[in-house]
């Protein structure tokens, strides 16, 4: 059993890369689970989806203390979730930082980066922070920086071929978009080997 | 066989697909309103969607009298709205199946209440089916239909939130070829359809009796099934045994089953898949296995409470909680509380090595979007210091700081109602009715037309932003366009006011403050009823989207005033750039966001905020 929580803020593609991920996990031969919880709004609220592969998963709801990957493609929705994290799991960072309204209006402080190391460590040693939009930038559309965090992300899931990522995702983008994508994913995934 | 990973929604739609469904109608909320998307894309059904939920059911009433398989969706609420029609569909049962399918909100994510729903079920007579997972919700549209059919009655689907939006393996199969060759003759039966006193004294003990034959049929019910647990001879043969769960019976619906199944893997469990009417017999005797008997349920103690009444021994409630959605976290706690589980051993989740300095994390709220046209009606409402009677919307969110706008939200179409009864009551301030425009076509129009009949100073301002925006964009009577793309008539607000007899009727611009505040003033200073039609299409529309335009901040005129930060958009920001003069952050706006609708240019008293035609 595998057991992933995807992060982020709505309108950065978390549901996508979530989309992805499950799809992955039916392509390797897993049952799959996948529960999504967006906000109110059409955009702006934290997002998160869980995604469970295994041999037969039951909850679409991963437990406490049982996530084995917590990805978050923003900082601080990283860190709302770190409770949620199996003690030792893996966590992956996008490098996207979007203060809160009420950040911006200077009512709270978005938390610095050593902050951000401090509170995951607290739970595991096992992080890695992705320069997610800086790669996709380079791969030639900063939008596909969740498919740089999923490259990233493929390292640590030995059991999937590199060609089952990339057909899911040529299937998941607009055609246009999948050349780019391709070459995001590649490169998130030569980013951080293990 | 294709198997594929599908929502709950997208299941409920390929079921009723496949089970020959020939009518759908549907009014959108969450977390139901896919459903009627997804079936949209198939041409064999007809499915629409209505002005209001009662509208959607007699709908399919209709179509169901007329003798083809039809199916209504909507959120829980929606059935507070559309009761009527469901009480009198299970009075008259009809000539082909009728399904309704109801997605209730555990947590209340997008809702006002966590009503349990099947209570309706029970209330009006009607089985009620509970799917575990996609597989089962797409499969029970089709057993729901075949058992409308086979006992004349409707069959509430009742899903919640967590069914709806998981993705969880389908095999899909083919539609049931139902398309007759002809249209079939409508059969009269006046007896049966029409509910006058008389046969409805005649249909009533049939009703009784329709339940006393699902109930038997439950008994064998393939969807109700008991998984026993292989160690329970084990256990009994070990009485001190304090076991990891054996000799445990649980009996569970809907998601709530897998929960069970995952935090008691050694329990004997009774999975029900119909929760209304239950099958006492089998219940009786599942319990006779176990030592002790738990029922695993998100809200009311439903299934608790009717096995209680068989008087067979039962707790439910004692140990899980009636607030809230469940979990594996929360069911397992409990559990463990309950005695049912030896506590975790080592603990699950260790504590984090070092807690010291605990940090708040800021908040993430939903919130009006950049350029969301309300922002510009409740900056002027803020400013004429009016109480806002308010509705369901993208813009309640408006209630939210630093606007803090709205003053009431209640249910769907309540605001014009309110304000009319403030009005009667009589306050100091001034005050509004807002209301959006589906939510004026769902229950707002009896409202005003209440207003102009029984005559109040209600000012009712439909924000007209020409689409359901909240649940993702859906068509209305006022878009000129149905739920299958068609095109169609658009009905206009402002004709419509004055049909209804509102005398006093002005359309604005929301971008334009100046003549938001105009129409206001003159709406308020005048006794009587008016309407205001705050007409601007919502920013994240496709066509909306090709007019954004960044604004920017002249830094040299920004003082640091902070007025604009009170329009509360996420736009704009404190920058790092502080006035030497007053020492306060000069505002920066977030070109990556911004839209350019210049609500905050026209707030700004410096005109630090540059307009679109200053931006080169």
């Amino acid at each position: 059993m595998i057991n992933f929580l995807l992060v982020g803020v709505g309108g950065q593609g978390t549901l996508l890369a979530s989309n992805v991920l499950a799809q992955v996990g039916v392509r390797a031969g897993f049952d799959v689970k996948k529960a999504e919880v967006h906000g109110m709004a059409q955009r702006g609220g934290s997002v998160s989806s869980q995604i469970r592969w295994g041999e037969k998963i039951y909850s679409p709801l991963i437990a406490k203390g049982e996530v084995d990957y917590l990805v978050a493609l923003e900082k601080l929705e990283a860190l709302r979730c770190v409770e949620m994290l199996r003690p030792g799991g893996t966590v992956l960072v996008g490098e996207m930082r979007i203060p809160p309204l009420s950040v911006s209006s200077g009512d709270d402080v978005y938390p610095g980066d050593e902050e951000v190391k401090r509170i995951i460590g607290a739970v595991t040693d096992d992080v890695y922070f992705v320069p997610s939009l800086s790669l996709a930038e380079e791969a030639g559309n900063v939008r596909a920086h969740n498919i740089v965090v999923l490259g990233a992300l493929s390292n640590f899931v030995e059991q999937v071929e590199l060609e089952t990522w990339l057909e899911v995702i040529a299937g998941q983008v607009p055609e246009k978009y999948i050349e780019v994508n391709r070459q995001a994913f590649q490169m998130g995934r030569a980013s951080r080997t293990r | 066989m294709t198997r594929e990973l599908l929502s709950g929604n997208e299941a409920v739609a390929r079921g009723a697909y496949e089970a020959g469904v020939r009518v759908a109608a549907a009014y959108p909320g969450t977390p139901s309103t896919e459903i009627l998307e997804n079936l949209a894309h198939h041409r064999e059904v007809y499915s629409e969607w209505s002005p209001n939920e009662k509208v959607a059911l007699d709908v399919v009433i209709g179509a169901a009298y007329a003798g083809s398989r039809a199916m209504a969706v909507m959120k829980h609420v929606g059935l507070n709205v559309a009761a009527d029609a469901f009480f009198y569909a299970s009075m008259t049962g009809a000539e082909a199946g009728l399904v309704l399918v109801c997605a209730d909100d555990p947590e209340m994510y997008s809702s006002q209440n966590e009503q349990d729903n099947r209570n309706y079920a029970k209330f009006a007579r009607v089985p009620c089916l509970e799917p575990g997972d996609s597989q089962e919700a797409k499969d029970m549209v089709g057993v729901a239909l075949d058992m409308s059919e086979q006992f004349d009655g409707p069959v509430m689907l009742r899903v919640t939130t967590r069914i709806s939006h998981s993705d969880t393996l389908v095999e899909l199969g083919e539609r049931m070829a139902k398309e007759p060759a002809a249209p079939p003759e409508y059969r009269i039966d006046r007896a049966k359809y029409v509910m006058v006193p008389g046969n409805a004294r005649r249909r009533h003990p049939i009703i009784e009796e329709r339940v006393s034959r699902v109930k038997e049929f439950a008994e064998t019910f393939p969807y109700n099934r008991v998984e026993m647990s292989p160690s329970t001879g084990l256990r009994r043969a070990q009485p001190g045994n304090s076991g990891q769960g054996a000799g445990l019976g649980i009996v569970a619906a809907g998601v709530a089953y897998q929960y069970a199944k995952e935090v008691f893997p050694e329990a004997s469990v009774l999975k029900l898949g119909m929760t209304y009417p239950l099958p006492e017999r089998m219940i009786r005797e599942f319990s006779a296995q176990v030592d002790r008997l738990i029922v695993v349920e998100e809200l009311d103690p439903f299934i608790e409470n009717e096995i209680k009444l068989m008087g067979i021994a039962v707790e439910g409630k004692s140990i899980l909680p009636i607030c809230g959605e469940l979990d594996p976290t929360i069911v397992r706690q409990r559990a463990v509380e309950a005695g049912l589980l030896p506590p975790p051993c080592p603990p699950r989740s260790l504590p984090p090595r070092e807690r010291g300095g605990q940090v708040k994390l800021p908040a993430r709220p939903p919130l009006l979007c950049p350029g969301c046209p309300h922002r510009g009606l409740f900056v002027v409402t803020n400013k004429l210091k009016v109480v806002v009677s308010g509705d369901i919307g993208c813009y309640t969110l408006g209630f939210l700081p630093p606007l803090s706008a709205l003053h009431t939200c209640g249910c769907m179409g309540a605001s014009i109602g309110q304000a009319h009864g403030v009005s009667k009551a009589g306050i100091a301030q001034k005050h509004v009715a807002v209301i959006g425009d589906s939510t004026f076509f769902h229950t707002g129009m009896p409202a005003l037309l209440n207003v102009a009949y029984n005559q109040s100073d209600t000012v009712v301002i439909i924000v007209d932003n020409r689409t359901t925006a909240m649940t993702g964009h859906q068509q209305h009577p006022g878009t000129g366009m149905t739920l299958r793309g068609e095109p169609t008539l658009a009905v206009e607000f402002e004709p419509l006011a004055r049909a209804m007899g509102i005398q006093r009727v002005h359309t604005v611009d929301p971008y334009d403050l100046k003549a938001v505040e105009a129409a206001l003033r003159d709406c308020l200073d005048n006794p009587g009823p008016a309407v205001i039609v705050s007409r601007r299409e919502c920013a994240l529309l496709p066509a909306a989207r090709k007019q954004w335009m960044a604004l920017a901040v002249n830094e040299e005129r920004c003082n640091g005033c902070g007025l604009c930060f009170q329009v509360g958009c996420p736009a704009i920001v404190k920058s790092e750039t502080l006035d030497e003069k007053t020492g306060r952050a000069r505002a920066w706006i977030d070109p990556l966001l911004c839209t350019g609708c210049e609500i905050c240019a026209q707030v700004c008293a410096r005109k630090a905020i540059m307009f679109r035609e200053e931006m080169v």
